[in-house]
């Protein structure tokens, strides 16, 4: 890859739970272009979450190497982990419960500019907020409304306003646009999308809506119980998806539009327990093509040819 | 519509919920009409009214605050508003039933489902504790969990599986008619397949028509017969799925298409809605899209517009079509 503004290798977080330990993240390795947006997706439970929260060590990952921009971040003391932070940021899914309920626009988009000194002064630090709110379409005169006056879209656009207070170059994006209606996600999408050319973020977007990966992403990672499947670059993926789970999950999106449909793959059964997972391929049990192979060895990610990588024995 | 057996018909509902300082006008002026058999897609975004107009039916509009305005609903023949307590309450599950939203936080987590099933039997026909419990298992079966899971408590279960005893209770009694209200919305879209074409079987298998309440247009093109899109309390437009989808007349309904990403075409750009939706406690005098429509004109503003019949079975709120060839740009092509 060109230019790598951040590589992950062998990302490992476990919880520990009553029953056992419960692996979240389990061995994830990928690699983001710099002004290029990953798309990470995956039902609920894969671990898509937890992977993005570990990018910024929100949660403190098991093992495994955060190199961002050549910078083990994981080796990072205190101070300078928050130091990286000015570079890194996250848009969280539910516009609800991610912003203060008492803080004002104002005075929750000045918080990470005052936090970290940018600016000084007062006037100079509210015409910055004026500035961010303007670029993510926010009036001026909301300036001093609270979350709950305002709706769902204007609510994820403070969350926006908010991560690119400090400049980032880097925004780890957790489902967006999931708690918001579908006229409001364009919206939301396009913004996204016009920041990311404006001021060249790279992005980790994070979702379970294939339709707006495909929109989105340049590459995409499909995520299953904590494992990658399947990645490569997101035409090739929509285009000839190799992994059984990718071409279940593709033909599984309700397409609004009329017209026959071609071959939906059922799948059958639920989702194996993340707890002490045996050494298998974790989609054997739902898998319609699995061999005795799948259920006693664990498939590698291995690479067949222009950034698209499987991990099936079958492939 | 007319020579088939009408099992729901709205007409003219209004409801309202009343409160101290404002009105919130959630559902106006609404009327629509479910076949044995089919399948009508309610679509709408948040607010829209979608989920008032389900509650109207079986007649659980919260009052207060909720008021019923006027307009009336029939069941087959029965008049839903004219109806006591107690009849109601023979007619809830038996001839109409509901599937909600959240299939964690509408099971009861102290029975079995086993027994949440058998409920619903014991409640209307008239048999034993054992054969309920008997019905309750095949019914289980039916909607693919194995009999034994019965005895278990819905904590056991995975969230497509509770879904499926959901509407396992919603199927107890074959009800003749069915609501919907956004039954995949908590899924995971592969349960969620797996869940749709549970429906599509039943509604193949025993007749059952039904409103399915989604704001998923994917999902209504996959099992809907008719479509009937909602905005701020009123029908803005109704067709068959066909009509709807390939000659969409309403501007706000061409709008949901063009905010939606394509699977097919990647790199086209999003064209969003612009604004927001009415403040429903202070809905305009005109039509309540006007202020986000692209074709809007001075006539918008002033009043309501009427129903107008592009078919026998479409129909459109939008008074654009008051101009002799006005087309919108979506559809034309189908």
């Amino acid at each position: 890859m060109d230019d790598t503004i951040l590589e992950v290798r062998n990302l490992k977080k476990y919880f520990k739970t009553g029953r056992g330990m419960l692996h979240a993240v389990d061995d994830v390795n990928f690699s983001v272009a710099r002004g290029k947006t990953l798309g990470i997706v995956g039902e609920s439970g894969c671990g898509k979450t937890t992977t993005g929260r570990c990018l910024l060590r929100l949660v403190e990952p098991t093992s495994g190497q955060i190199l961002f921009e050549g910078t083990d971040i994981r080796k990072l003391g205190r101070r300078e982990m928050r130091k990286k932070l000015r570079e890194m940021q996250i848009i969280f899914q539910d516009p609800f419960s991610s912003l203060d309920p008492r803080k004002t626009v104002l005075q929750t988009i000045r918080e990470p500019i005052v936090t970290n000194r940018l600016i000084s002064g007062e006037a100079a630090i509210e015409d910055r907020v004026l500035q961010l709110m303007e670029t993510v379409g926010l009036a001026e005169r909301l300036i001093n409304t609270y979350p709950h006056e305002l709706d769902g879209g204007r609510r994820q656009r403070i969350g926006i306003a908010r991560a690119l207070a400090i400049n980032p170059k880097f925004i780890v994006c957790d489902e967006p646009i999931s708690a918001l209606d579908v006229s409001i996600q364009a919206q939301i999408l396009n913004l996204l999308k016009s920041l990311q050319r404006k001021m060249g973020l790279t992005y980790v977007f994070i979702t379970h809506d294939l339709s707006v990966v495909n929109y989105f992403c340049d590459e995409v990672a499909v995520m299953y119980l904590g494992q990658i499947v399947e990645k490569a670059p997101t035409e090739l993926l929509f285009s000839n998806p190799l992994h059984p789970y990718t071409k279940a999950l593709l033909s599984a999106i309700p397409l609004p539009e009329l017209g026959p449909r071609t071959g939906r793959i059922l799948l059958k059964g639920e989702i194996a327990s993340p707890i002490d997972p045996p050494d298998a391929c974790r989609f054997a049990k739902r898998c319609a093509y699995a061999i005795d192979r799948c259920n006693s060895s664990t498939p590698e990610l291995r690479d067949l040819g222009p950034g698209h990588s499987v991990a099936c024995h079958l492939v | 519509m007319n020579d088939q057996e009408v099992v729901l018909d709205i007409r003219n509902l209004t409801v309202h919920y009343v409160l101290e300082n404002e009105t919130v006008e959630a559902v106006n002026d609404l009327s629509l009409q479910v076949a044995k058999g089919k399948t009508l897609g309610l679509v709408g975004e948040t607010g829209a009214g979608k989920t008032t107009t389900a509650l109207a039916i079986l007649k659980l509009v919260p009052d207060p605050p909720g008021v019923i305005k006027g307009g009336s609903i029939k069941v087959g023949d029965k008049d839903i508003l004219g109806l006591t307590k107690q009849q109601m309450e023979k007619i809830r599950g038996k001839d109409v039933s509901m599937i909600f939203q959240d299939p964690m936080t509408s099971l009861n987590p102290v029975f079995t489902v086993g027994e949440q099933i058998a409920e619903s039997v014991l409640l209307h026909e008239h048999v034993s504790k054992t054969e309920a419990y008997e019905k309750a298992r095949e019914l289980l079966e039916m909607v693919g969990i194995p009999k034994f899971r019965a005895s278990e408590y819905p904590h056991q279960f995975s969230g497509g599986m509770k879904q499926r005893v959901v509407i396992a209770i919603a199927l107890a009694c074959n009800p003749k008619f069915l609501i919907a209200d956004e039954p995949t919305t908590a899924l995971d879209v592969t349960i969620q397949a797996q869940v749709l074409e549970l429906m599509k079987q039943l509604k193949e298998k025993y007749g059952t028509a039904m409103i399915l309440i989604t704001h998923d247009l994917g999902i209504v093109a996959e099992i809907c017969d008719d479509v009937a899109v909602m905005y701020a309390g009123r029908i803005v437009e109704k067709g068959t799925l066909e009509e709807v989808f390939n000659r969409t007349c309403h501007p706000y309904t061409e709008g949901l298409f063009n905010s939606l990403p394509n699977i097919h075409r990647r790199h086209e750009d999003l064209v969003p809605i612009p604004g927001l939706m009415p403040d429903p406690t202070a809905l305009p005098k005109g039509c309540s899209f006007a202020p986000r429509c692209s074709y809007v004109s001075a006539a918008c503003l002033e009043s309501q517009p009427d129903p107008r019949e592009v078919s026998p079975t479409h129909t459109v709120r939008c008074k654009a079509y008051d101009t002799p060839g006005f087309r919108i740009m979506r559809g034309q092509h189908g």
